[in-house]
């Protein structure tokens, strides 16, 4: 945090640079770069090379400016920028930095749009290229949808490097040497004579350079710190408990607050008695906030108390009282509300016209983030400004609430970002900012620390919405000829860019995401999306849209390729139009041992999907024993381009499976009364370690563009699953979560 | 009221009923135990009391009757438990909010059983959740402490 007093002062005093002129913009301003929010008035000594890379004479501070929810992104921020600084891990310190609009994320918008991943033509990459323009034009710094990574390896790099060819070029000046004479190694010049010049004595001049317009990059084979295990920069903090979280955060004179708010979302409040809580021991004042109350106490757990000995007349659900109604309500958008029809190849009508081989209908449940740190933030108002610590992923749309909350300048509001303790989404939303905010005003000075209780947490997520699927498919001669698949669902992109003020046009990609885009060549395909209305705020959850669809996709692909009595993964390599997919799906054969017998009573499960860019191939293999399902072994395969962590992308890939496969198996919000009817975990089950299987991954890197991976190995997960069910007791299941249908052990 | 905790005694006056969890987070400032549920199904909140793991959550401070042992006074950054180092070393964490409650159950599992097979590591960590999925690091990183531990 030594960082945090200087760099978060000066955002205080600074501001970051604001965007002019909105849409009148014209392209070629829009090319250029945002001033840098480190770029002017730095306290005397520091100096701002790029706006990533920060000197001063304690050392080298890397911006990361992409949040830390546990996918490990500070670190390998702070990777992509040292490699090219030349600067050991160890020998550098990480600061979040300011929110600013040059940390807009150019990849978020894109993975929006209606291209296919494997579509690499004109028009999709005139469409990425202005997707990116929109993200930069919109400053959206936003965490999420698998893009640090892609978002970062080229730029931070770049970043990096100019860095570095700033504080040679100080050198040679220093020194009367050409700059090709000097070479740069762990956070030094050195001069053919062996005259070292530390990154720290040069900074003062190298920051009064202008960035040079052209750097080279290091090649791939001379990487030190990249490809490579790393230790984590946070490992030491999180394996110590002195990692500090917005759960954490304190300050003198701390208020301790909690929220209660309506369980039906939007009912409102009729009535508040809070005389009885009011006089609870510690307890400094209870307030009305929107849909809900609030309490400032002396400790978390007095606000707790309180909070349920008010008495609150809440009012009526404004949506369908139940899981039924919710469902019906998602049914009857395949009548009446037609989406997109991003894949049409072929003519499905003709080829299903003499009638279905397969025709079934498939359901997953609404699903909760419920990140094991409940939502919190810390807000204080003192000298005239507002200061936000919180975990989010969404900064800059945080101090926006706070800002309008507030009345004050955004110059005057300041938000130092926290790691999470897990989001997988749920910190895209900022409704737990807007009630920091409410309750540090009302406590006159004090800071205030807000702590939701999980069953708050529970009650007020913004879910992965449920969605239905119809599909119906024809096979011939042993193969796969046709494929229908149409998906009913909630937009979880209107939901929730309604709520951050965003507006979005034209069909819902996430409706059909992980299903329309799949690289496989079946002679008639069609995917449609239809768009169920808003019943509930829902929002994106861990690889969103694809989290349902390739549970419909992969499951009704391995209905037909069974119907044509072919093999699920030699169908699928006969299909496959796309030779990293088919790699992936290759190399999970030869994991798995596919073909071989996998002994009695015992099958194997196939599920495949590219979704981000990603392909991810895995094979579940299960037992059915007298007692139930025993889920035996994982076998999963990805293909990013290029590895940047091995040990960190093994984590990720496993934690993804058992994200993807605890839901499947338990995950499942129900309705009743407008009320989410899971309050904790005793209700809302997730995988413990004795239900994990043995998980053995591959993480393939081949080439081609740099992808993300916190997101992509959870949808195959159900499916994979899902299909091994099948193979060892010929029990289709076609609804999730799976243990309502069998019994696991 | 009068509570031992990381060999240092404290005199707290809070109410009886008040969950230990909250007592070390809030009035000691003792911040490295997590609150995940309150309702002892997460093990976020998991301390030693008397060199056995319990979820501070289910334990009114009434009830203390014996020396508490948190992550802080596991072991430190610079001086790590040999439990730590083997998180450390085997990379266990994602965002790391479990860990503080994973990391003192397995150091009460091996102080225990200093050479757990599988399945006695899986039971002593059943009641500790892992919303990010670390649970094949963390037994890694059980059976590397072990070795360590062994080794002294």
């Amino acid at each position: 945090m030594a960082g945090m007093g200087k760099i978060a002062r000066r955002g205080f005093l600074i501001g970051a640079a604001t965007v002019a002129g909105g849409l009148a913009l014209g392209v070629y301003s829009l090319r250029q770069p945002y001033s840098s929010p480190l770029s002017k008035d730095l306290p005397a000594g520091m100096a701002a090379l790029t706006p990533y890379v920060v000197i001063d004479r304690t050392g080298v501070t890397l911006i990361t400016p992409r949040a830390e929810m546990g996918q490990g992104a500070t670190s390998i921020q702070a990777a992509l920028l040292a490699e090219e600084l030349d600067i050991p891990l160890d020998a550098v310190r990480t600061d979040p930095g300011i929110p600013a609009p040059a940390y807009y994320n150019a990849r978020i918008v894109a993975e929006g749009l209606p291209f296919a991943a494997t579509d690499t033509g004109w028009l999709a990459e005139t469409a990425r290229e202005t997707g990116a323009m929109v993200g930069k034009l919109m400053s959206l710094q936003i965490t999420g949808g698998s893009t640090t990574v892609p978002d970062a390896y080229d730029r931070l790099r770049m970043a990096g490097a100019t860095a570095r060819a700033m504080l040679v070029t100080a050198a040679a000046r220093r020194l009367g040497l050409d700059e090709a004479a000097l070479r740069t190694e762990a956070g030094a010049v050195i001069a053919p004579d062996g005259t070292r010049l530390s990154y720290v004595e040069l900074a003062p001049a190298a920051g009064r350079l202008l960035e040079p317009r052209k750097v080279a990059l290091k090649d791939p084979s001379d990487w030190r710190i990249l490809g490579k295990p790393m230790q984590r920069l946070d490992i030491v903090a999180k394996s110590t408990g002195t990692a500090r979280y917005g759960i954490d955060q304190t300050a003198p004179g701390m208020l301790f607050a909690t929220v209660r708010t309506n369980p039906a979302r939007g009912g409102g409040v009729l009535h508040v008695d809070a005389s009885r809580a009011e006089s609870m021991r510690g307890v400094v004042k209870v307030m009305r906030l929107p849909d809900g109350i609030g309490v400032l106490a002396d400790n978390t757990w007095r606000a707790f108390q309180a909070a349920k000995e008010v008495e609150i007349e809440w009012g009526p659900a404004p949506s369908p009282a139940n899981t039924e109604a919710l469902f019906d309500s998602i049914a009857g958008a395949f009548e009446t509300r037609r989406d997109s029809r991003l894949k049409n190849e072929g003519d499905v009508e003709a080829a299903l016209a003499g009638g279905a081989d397969v025709e079934a209908e498939y359901r997953v449940p609404f699903l909760a983030h419920a990140p094991l740190e409940p939502m919190t933030a810390f807000a204080w108002f003192r000298n005239g400004m507002l200061e936000l610590r919180a975990g989010t992923q969404i900064p800059r749309f945080v101090i926006d609430t706070a800002q309008r909350l507030s009345g004050l300048h955004e110059d005057l509001v300041g938000l130092y970002a926290l790691p999470m303790g897990g989001s997988f989404g749920r910190r895209l939303e900022d409704d737990f900012i807007d009630q920091a905010v409410r309750l540090a005003w009302a406590a006159e000075g004090r800071p205030v620390r807000l702590t939701w209780s999980r069953e708050e947490d529970m009650a007020r997520d913004f879910p992965r919405p449920a969605a239905i699927a119809r599909g119906r498919g024809r096979v011939e001669g042993g193969q796969v000829a046709a494929l229908d698949l149409a998906i009913a669902a909630p937009s979880v992109s209107a939901s929730q860019m309604g709520r951050l003020g965003v507006p979005t046009m034209g069909p819902d990609t996430a409706i059909v995401a992980g299903a329309w885009d799949q690289p496989f060549a079946i002679p008639s395909c069609r995917v449609t999306g239809h768009r169920a209305p808003e019943t509930v705020p829902v929002s994106s959850w861990r690889s969103v849209g694809a989290s349902a669809n390739a549970f419909f996709h992969e499951s009704l692909m391995d209905e037909l390729i069974h119907a044509a009595g072919a093999d699920p993964l030699a169908e699928r390599l006969r299909l496959c139009t796309h030779a990293p997919s088919a790699r992936v799906l290759e190399a999970v054969g030869q994991l798995s041992g596919w073909g071989t017998d996998p002994g009695p009573g015992r099958g194997r499960g196939l599920a495949f999907c590219l979704s981000f860019g990603v392909p991810c191939a895995e094979v579940v293999e299960v037992t059915a024993t007298a007692e139930g399902i025993r889920i035996d072994r994982v076998l999963a395969v990805a293909e990013v381009g290029r590895v940047l962590d091995p040990v960190n992308i093994e984590n990720q890939i496993q934690g993804g499976v058992i994200w993807g496969l605890g839901h499947a198996i338990w995950g499942e919000l129900t309705h009743a009364e407008g009320r989410v009817e899971q309050a904790n975990f005793d209700s809302y089950r997730a995988m413990r370690i004795d239900e994990c299987p043995e998980i053995v991954v591959q993480a393939l890197g081949s080439g081609g563009p740099v992808r993300g991976i916190g997101e992509p190995p959870v949808p195959p997960a159900a499916p994979a699953l899902a299909n091994a069910i099948f193979a060892a007791t010929g029990q289709r299941l076609r609804s999730l979560p799976l243990a309502r249908s069998v019994r696991f052990v | 009221m009068r509570l031992t905790v990381n060999g240092t005694e404290h005199e707290v006056d809070v109410e009886p009923e008040m969950p230990l969890l909250w007592v070390l987070r809030d009035v000691l400032g003792l911040t490295g135990t997590k609150y995940g549920c309150g309702i002892g199904q997460c093990g976020a909140c998991t301390v030693h009391l008397g060199g056995r793991a319990v979820q501070s959550c289910q334990i009114a401070a009434g009830d203390v009757d014996g020396p508490v042992t948190t992550i802080e006074g596991l072991g430190t950054p610079e001086a790590p438990h040999p439990v730590q180092a083997a998180w450390i070393e085997t990379q266990v964490a994602q965002c790391g909010y479990c860990q503080s409650g994973q990391i003192m159950a397995a150091a009460a599992l091996l102080a225990e059983t200093p050479q757990p097979d599988a399945a006695q590591i899986d039971a002593a960590l059943h009641a500790n959740l892992c919303r990010c999925g670390t649970y094949p690091r963390i037994r890694a990183a059980v059976r590397l402490a072990a070795d360590k531990l062994r080794e002294g």
